[in-house]
């Protein structure tokens, strides 16, 4: 479905704080499938999100969905079957707007029309989605989502991203600013989202049992290259130690990257 | 001289509800108005000494006024300045521009024109008081102003447009371009301002190049002045705030002009008086800020 052919993504050519970011990446991703991205800081992991989003450009290569080539098309119109959510709970939703007028603006994609389409039936429609969540956001329909907490606000935002059915859903680390309990949730609500409405996902996480534990597929990614996928059975059989042993014997030296060993 | 404090406070109301749109609900501070308001005023009355019927003068106004929204709007957008910068060019591109919409003079006197205040006098005189027909007439104008903007504002454009100002990327990630919400945002905040400006012509009487001078710093105090008289997040009273921020603004203003001189201010003094104002605004809200701090520690 989106396939990258040696993406490539440079930043400061020609300047000696030149860093190459993705390094002739190629990958292909089909429908149903659910990544988990891992590899230390500064790995490319959120670039890979990055050239996939529209946000920066690849320097060189050509992704595309479906055949069509995307590589120029700007964030805004990959966004239409691209949902991303961040790190920072406060990205992805106003926080000066009620919650059922961000769900508003996150109904449809695209340019929005000049009609008022808030009315009693979308609001109970939305109170629905809401009571999915779990979280009592169903009664606070009309307050502010500055109002709400980091959990409940990321856990909207998971909500505003499936109601578009997006093609394919780009996690970057979206519960490492949670507390354990809004993570777990949110990590719930993930599953969830994806086995009802069918998504395909990648997520970038840190915590390489989260990584083994989701998804049906893992990269490792290390100074901008892919250095290791494992799919299906392979994956499933993965251990955190055997990572990090595979990964000292492609790379011929040890991951040392605390805040991987650690988490 | 009461229903002329409204009426004034009514006309200039207009820019502001332009001035509260681009600096609070886009978060696009925008410097255009000084160089929009006069546009407007100069197209209205280019328009009236032509011949033209007054409506096709205000609605050429307005799309004057759009239109150099919209060249902020794109300086900003396109050269990656900020919006400051580009508003201070367009404004400084517009006082050329005005001079030569005038007739390369600085400024045309309607006095003997036929214009809608005008037209509305005679039309109303038999009956009624020339003031309360005004009153009557501009209250209508921004009644209409503030119920077309609360319909606009609910619109799914309206709240992604609300949304921009608070989050730009929440914006994109929704699939909106910012940079066509900004053209509508900014075009629209000065279609609003250029139209201030042509009814202030008629109400004054002329056109003058120099009507824009400090008209952003007035337009942001009369919003700052409503955000102290009525404290709400719903937007149709963030909208009816303005206008009555507009009115006391336009009161302190006549009161300054009135009985200023017993502490010796002249008219020329006002500017630094809203200047002043806006700074108390400022500390007021600030210290406010600081007393609810201090609550707040002091209940841990």
């Amino acid at each position: 479905m989106i396939k990258l052919s040696d993406v490539s993504l440079i930043f400061g050519e020609g300047t000696p704080d030149r860093v190459e970011a993705l390094n002739n990446i190629s990958f292909q991703l089909n429908h149903g499938d659910f990544v988990t991205v891992i590899g230390s800081n500064g790995a490319g992991k959120s670039s890979l999100f990055n050239a996939v989003s529209g946000l920066y450009p690849p320097t060189s290569g050509v992704i595309s969905k479906n055949k069509v080539d995307i590589t120029r098309w700007p964030e805004y119109k990959r966004a239409a079957f691209i949902g991303r959510v961040f790190q920072d709970p406060l990205m992805g939703t106003a926080g000066n707007m009620s919650v059922q007028d961000n769900l508003t603006i996150a109904s449809y994609k695209g340019m929005k029309k000049l009609k008022i389409s808030l009315n009693k039936q979308k609001k109970n429609e939305f109170r629905e989605l809401l009571s999915q969540l779990e979280m009592g956001l169903e009664d606070r329909i009309s307050d502010n989502v500055g109002q709400l907490s980091g959990g409940q606000r990321q856990a909207l935002t998971m909500l505003m991203m499936v109601l578009s059915s997006p093609d394919l859903v780009l996690l970057d680390e979206h519960t490492a600013a949670l507390d354990p309990r809004n993570a777990e949730k949110v990590l719930e609500l993930t599953s969830r989202f994806y086995s009802n409405y069918k998504l395909t996902v990648m997520m970038v996480t840190h915590n390489m049992k989260m990584a083994l534990d989701f998804g049906n597929r893992l990269i490792m990614m290390d100074r901008g290259e892919i250095i290791l996928e494992a799919e299906g059975k392979e994956k499933s059989r993965l251990t955190v130690d055997e990572l990090v042993k595979r990964f000292h014997d492609i790379r011929g030296m040890s991951l040392t990257n605390d805040e991987t060993l650690l988490s | 001289m009461i229903e002329g404090i409204f009426v004034e406070g009514l006309i200039y109301s207009i820019m502001a509800l332009g001035v509260f749109m681009t600096f609070r609900i886009l978060d696009f501070p925008d410097l255009t108005v000084d160089g929009s308001f006069p546009l407007g005023a100069a197209v209205m009355a280019t328009s009236l000494v032509g011949g033209f019927p007054i409506w096709t003068g205000i609605l050429l106004a307005m799309l004057a006024g759009a239109v150099a929204g919209t060249i902020t709007a794109v300086i900003h957008n396109e050269l990656k300045v900020p919006s400051l910068l580009a508003g201070i060019l367009t404004m400084t591109m517009l006082y050329s521009i005005n001079i030569r919409v005038l007739g390369n003079k600085a400024n045309i006197s309607l006095l003997k024109q036929s214009h809608m205040i005008s037209a509305l006098v005679d039309a109303t005189e038999s009956f009624m008081n020339a003031g309360i027909a005004q009153l009557f007439l501009f209250t209508l104008i921004a009644a209409l102003a503030v119920i077309l903007l609360n319909a606009f504002f609910h619109t799914d454009l309206g709240l992604t447009l609300g949304a921009l100002g608070g989050n730009e990327r929440m914006v994109v990630a929704q699939g909106s371009n910012p940079k066509i919400l900004k053209i509508i945002g900014v075009g629209v905040s000065n279609s609003l301002v250029a139209l201030s400006g042509a009814f202030a012509a008629q109400y004054q009487g002329f056109a003058d190049a120099s009507l824009g001078v400090g008209m952003v710093v007035s337009g942001l105090a009369m919003v700052m002045i409503g955000e102290f008289l009525i404290r709400s997040s719903k937007i149709h009273w963030l909208l009816i705030r303005v206008i009555a921020g507009a009115i006391v603004y336009k009161a302190i203003m006549f009161g300054g002009r009135y009985y200023g001189y017993r502490i010796h201010l002249t008219p020329n003094d006002l500017k630094l008086v809203t200047g002043l104002l806006i700074i108390l605004s400022l500390i007021i809200t600030k210290t406010d800020l600081l007393s609810r701090w201090k609550k707040r520690h002091q209940n841990d």
